[in-house]
């Protein structure tokens, strides 16, 4: 299978992306390759133009800033899943990311990319929802932020204007002895998330201080399960307790059928990962 | 509009004018006339294409020719040494790791990789590694006992040359 035709320039900075990306009205930005390649080759998409941005080494890093960590949107997921600073600072997004796709597709693929294409049953996407991350973006008028939770819109649709480069990814640190769990349910390794539930939980004597929960693959977007959230605000760190929050999971959501699962499949085996993550997250 | 690319593919310098939608894998195969690394999903999920670039196994199905140039670039025809197999293929040989042989060539490159990420590979770890390659024949059993024994020996040879 061969993409359609198609014009080609290679951006040597993120600003010359964003000057190509103006000049043709369906340009995309091409970095690894992994989500807009295998779409072009069943010619799903048909950009006339590709802004290569794949060589922008600057935009391929893993550093702390303070309270953060920033992650360049260019750095490789194979990279990520086992970097120490991330390990450190925010193992979930690291262990999220070697949940992507195989040790191939991870070599090249991005995280940013990954969040760039807004597929709501991408993994990244959801940790970084449950994060509460924040995404700089580049484009015509300057640099902006932002967060996670306003920038994921509808199924491949994102905050990003037809001009904006995606430059980084912002991710608060965990607070040491934060507990998580990523609970990827999928029927073959290289599959994405039939759905996926991230977790993220601090403890105070006993009880919940703070819980972030997040889904994949429940809705048009990465969803943050408030009903879960709610109930589990002050409740007590018991197995009980965690397994009456996540029956709150599908509240809010809007889950698909499709060939892996019909709607009601998802809505129950949501829950279940919710409390799967939950027990999983505490035990940590 | 054709883009001028160059690259070194086993060792061997090409340039090459590309159309820009050429995926890797048919310039491998069909301008450098290196087809043993084969096609086989066209969809990024059963690794028969997988080839090292700059040592990262990479599926060449999945990435342009231009976004190769510049790089340095191994198919399985630059694994053999002076007509002596590579270690990997040779484990292969030796422990029966194929029966159509068709997915062979893209085990091997994705065995290279793993095996330079981490020489102390447990059968779980090569399991896990290989989730990117399919064998159709379920030959999955000798190819991992044959990458086992690959990096068993690519380690002692370490040791060795070490000393």
């Amino acid at each position: 299978m061969i993409p359609a035709a198609f014009e080609y320039e290679r951006a040597e900075s993120v600003d010359q992306a964003v000057q190509l990306l103006g000049e043709h009205e369906d340009a995309k930005l091409l970095a690894g390759g992994h989500s807009l390649l295998p779409l072009m080759r069943l010619r799903l998409a048909r950009p006339s133009l590709l802004v290569d941005i794949d060589r922008l080494s600057d935009l391929e890093y893993v550093r702390e800033a303070g309270d953060t960590i920033e992650i360049g949107a260019l750095a490789r997921m194979s990279d990520l899943a086992t970097d120490q600073t991330l390990w450190k600072h925010c193992p979930l997004l690291a262990h999220v990311c070697g949940e992507v796709g195989d040790p191939q597709v991870r070599h090249r693929a991005t995280i940013g990319g990954s969040v760039a294409h807004g597929d709501p049953a991408s993994d990244p996407p959801t940790a970084l929802l449950t994060l509460d991350a924040v995404l700089v973006v580049r484009g015509p008028s300057g640099e902006r932020t932002v967060p996670a939770k306003s920038f994921f819109t509808s199924v491949f649709e994102t905050d990003l204007g037809p001009q904006d480069v995606l430059t980084a990814v912002r991710v608060p640190k965990l607070a040491s002895g934060t507990g998580w769990s990523y609970q990827k349910f999928h029927r073959r390794a290289i599959d994405w998330a039939i759905v996926g539930v991230a977790a993220v939980v601090e403890r105070d004597d006993g009880h919940l201080k703070r819980a972030a929960v997040g889904l994949t693959n429940m809705g048009s977007t990465p969803l943050r399960a408030s009903g879960v959230e709610s109930a589990l605000a002050g409740a007590e760190a018991a197995p009980q307790a965690l397994a009456a929050a996540a029956e709150h999971a599908p509240e809010g959501t809007a889950p698909v059928s499709d060939t892996n699962a019909s709607a009601e499949y998802r809505t129950e085996l949501s829950k279940i990962l919710v409390r799967r993550a939950l027990e999983e997250a505490l035990a940590r | 509009m054709l883009r001028h690319i160059s690259l070194t593919v086993n060792g061997t310098r090409h340039d090459a004018d590309v159309e820009p939608r050429q995926l890797l894998v048919y310039f491998i195969r069909e301008t450098l006339g290196l087809t043993g690394t084969n096609v086989g999903c066209d969809t990024s999920t059963c690794g028969a294409c997988t080839v090292l670039i700059d040592g990262r196994s990479v599926k060449s199905c999945t990435m342009l020719a231009v976004q190769a140039d510049g790089r340095d670039i191994t198919t399985i025809e630059g694994m053999a040494r002076n007509g002596d197999l590579h270690p990997i293929q040779r484990a292969f040989h030796e422990n029966h790791g194929l029966q159509c042989g068709y997915c062979t060539p893209g085990m091997i490159m994705a065995a290279a990789s793993l095996i330079e990420e981490n020489p102390q590979l447990s059968e779980e770890s090569v399991r896990m590694g290989l989730e990117g390659n399919l064998c159709r024949c379920t030959g999955y059993q000798n190819i991992v006992k044959a990458i086992l024994a690959a990096a068993e020996e690519i380690r002692s040879s370490a040791r060795v040359s070490s000393r």
